[in-house]
């Protein structure tokens, strides 16, 4: 690979990462912390491009696929080559971009195990008819706290339909710690009013009811909580899609 | 010039008068010959033609989760990668060879320790410490202590810590023991090096010869050559991380987690295969709850010295031969220290 290639590899490479981050497609991936370092990331390589290109235009470039073509007796041969690889993620940014993870995700592993609040009482849910409650909260508060804080009120929740092993609809976000390769859904039984004939990977936002009903993650034996839903909507996928 | 001693392998340093803006043509000697720059425009072209046939073939939702952690892994490992380069592009250009020496211990031995705890203050994860651990050995630094920090620096940074802490919360021995175990898993295998080790095994690829050069035009050749060489490899290892991602289906796990000795093997080898950032491990660990806390301790500190990311970045920046050597020993040793330091603190 010359230097004016890998100006133009590390060119695209840069700009793809830069697009990606100044766009809100990075929230398919990562999580929102991690903008400004991207950003600085893809400035540092679209500028790591433009100094190759300068300095191979200024020393021109005969001299140089000359040069590669040599083999010093190493394994240096095969260098250039490995830099070709670098296509691939401009090529998953910029012409494929593929969507945030959903339902197949969640269906393969198991649910994230809600965790008690340590040693207090839950807050009272944020105010309003229905009170906005995340899927993680909500199972925490029911799980652990026997809907106490739950009881009484409507909530409403936002996340995907996601089939259950016996077919049954429920609602699942995927939970992120850093990037989707980490990424493993938290999910919740429906009950009530369930969304019936919903294409899986569909958003919806649900206003609905603690439900004392339980059950378990098939594939982790982890507890799911159940939402008793009196009214449903399909909404667009939100900006961030991960809790 | 004085230490001129890499110079006969300069890479794209051409001396030679050049002729002035002449445009990329094939070499004198080999004119039939299509340059890579053809070669990538043509590619690039056709990319664009079929730009909706690929994004159709991108369809079925195996394939389309596979892209999905493929491109993520990628985008969580680039600012990680570009700033670990640009360090070691300011390693090899701008920290002159004898600070190295005035820095660490002069003999070897207690070098080892020293680099393996500077890891401490280097925030950032594995994909940045390869970069900088080859930097060091090129600048003179001896390769045991180099490695030690290389094993160390991901998994003992504050930033690691921090997240450990916060993923396991009222469990600081968690902490404590990875930290640990960690920390003495880089500083056996630093003394290893010295007693087994041979410096034949290392094979650094060639970087510009920086002195006497300008120091930009160094730092930048510096830092597109690794970004090349160490971003190609890491494309392999996120195309690796994401398959087995895609295809181990989470319900094996459950039936391994029953077993005490099994679950610590498999949770190693799945730190292998998942090549979680050292900075989201702690997370993955605790949502393995199924799992005992020693076999999730071995998989925090296996993760960070040994995965398949790592292994396809490391055999770019040290050479094949150092590798099947290095990562099945780091593997064994981390384990060993792992499951000790479960037993004794957890």
């Amino acid at each position: 690979m010359s230097r004016l290639t890998q100006a133009v590899v590390l060119l695209l490479f840069g700009g793809a990462i830069l697009r990606a981050s100044v766009t809100d497609l990075y929230l398919r991936y990562v999580k929102e912390g991690l903008r400004p370092f991207l950003i600085v990331a893809g400035l540092l390589l679209v500028a790591a491009a433009v100094m190759t290109l300068w300095q191979s235009l200024r020393a021109g470039e005969a001299e140089e696929e000359h040069d590669a073509g040599h083999d010093h007796g190493h394994s240096h041969a095969h260098e250039p080559r490995i830099g070709w690889l670098l296509i691939l993620p401009v090529l998953g940014l910029l012409l494929v971009a593929p969507p945030a993870l959903g339902s197949f995700a969640a269906g393969k592993s198991g649910s994230v195990s809600a965790t008690p609040v340590s040693d207090s009482d839950y807050p009272a849910l944020p105010a309003g008819d229905p009170a906005p409650v995340s899927l993680l909260d909500y199972a925490s508060r029911a799980l652990f706290d026997e809907g106490k804080s739950l009881t009484g009120r409507n909530v409403r929740l936002t996340g995907f339909v996601t089939p259950a092993p016996d077919g049954s609809p429920m609602l699942a976000r995927i939970v992120l710690s850093c990037c989707a390769a980490d990424g493993r859904p938290i999910k919740l039984g429906l009950t009530g009013q369930v969304p019936q004939e919903v294409a899986a990977d569909t958003w919806i936002e649900v206003v609905g009811v603690y439900s004392t009903q339980r059950g378990k993650d098939p594939v982790n034996e982890v507890d799911v909580a159940y939402l008793e839903v009196k009214t449903w909507q399909e909404i667009d996928q939100p900006k961030q899609p991960y809790a | 010039m004085s230490q001129n001693r890499l110079g006969e392998e300069i890479d794209w340093t051409p001396p030679a008068p050049p002729p002035p803006a002449s445009p990329p043509p094939a070499a004198p000697p080999r004119t039939r010959r299509i340059g890579s720059l053809e070669v990538l425009a043509a590619l690039l072209v056709l990319l664009v033609i079929f730009r909706g046939w690929l994004g159709g073939l991108v369809d079925g939702e195996r394939l389309q989760t596979w892209t999905t952690v493929f491109v993520s892994v990628l985008v969580q490992a680039v600012p990680f990668l570009v700033f670990g380069v640009a360090l070691s592009a300011v390693i090899a250009v701008f920290v002159p060879r004898s600070f190295w020496a005035k820095a660490l211990p002069r003999h070897p031995a207690l070098a080892v320790p020293a680099a393996g705890l500077a890891g401490v203050i280097l925030p950032g994860c594995e994909c940045g410490s390869v970069p900088i651990a080859g930097s060091l050995i090129r600048r003179g630094v001896t390769p045991a202590a180099a490695l030690a920090f290389l094993l160390a620096a991901p998994a003992i940074n504050p930033i690691v810590l921090a997240a450990t802490a916060v993923a396991f919360p009222g469990k600081p021995e968690m902490v404590v023991a990875r930290g640990v175990a960690s920390l003495i898993v880089a500083v056996a295998m630093g003394w290893l090096w010295l007693r087994i080790g041979k410096p034949e095994w290392i094979r650094l690829p060639h970087r510009p010869d920086v002195d006497g050069e300008s120091k930009a035009h160094a730092f930048w050749a510096a830092v597109r050559h690794d970004v090349m060489h160490a971003g190609g490899y890491l494309v392999l290892g996120a195309a690796a991380a994401a398959t087995i991602n895609v295809v181990v289906p989470a319900s094996w796990l459950q039936r391994l987690a029953e077993n005490p000795i099994l679950s610590v093997l498999a949770l190693a080898v799945l730190a292998v295969l998942l090549s979680i950032c050292s900075e989201a491990d702690a997370f993955v660990a605790a949502s393995l709850s199924q799992f005992s806390l020693t076999s999730r301790l071995v998989f925090l500190v296996v993760g960070p010295m040994v995965d398949l990311k790592l292994i396809a970045m490391q055999t770019g920046v040290f050479g094949r031969r150092f590798v099947v050597r290095f990562a099945p020993t780091t593997f064994v040793a981390a384990i060993l220290v792992g499951t000790a330091a479960g037993l004794v603190l957890l």
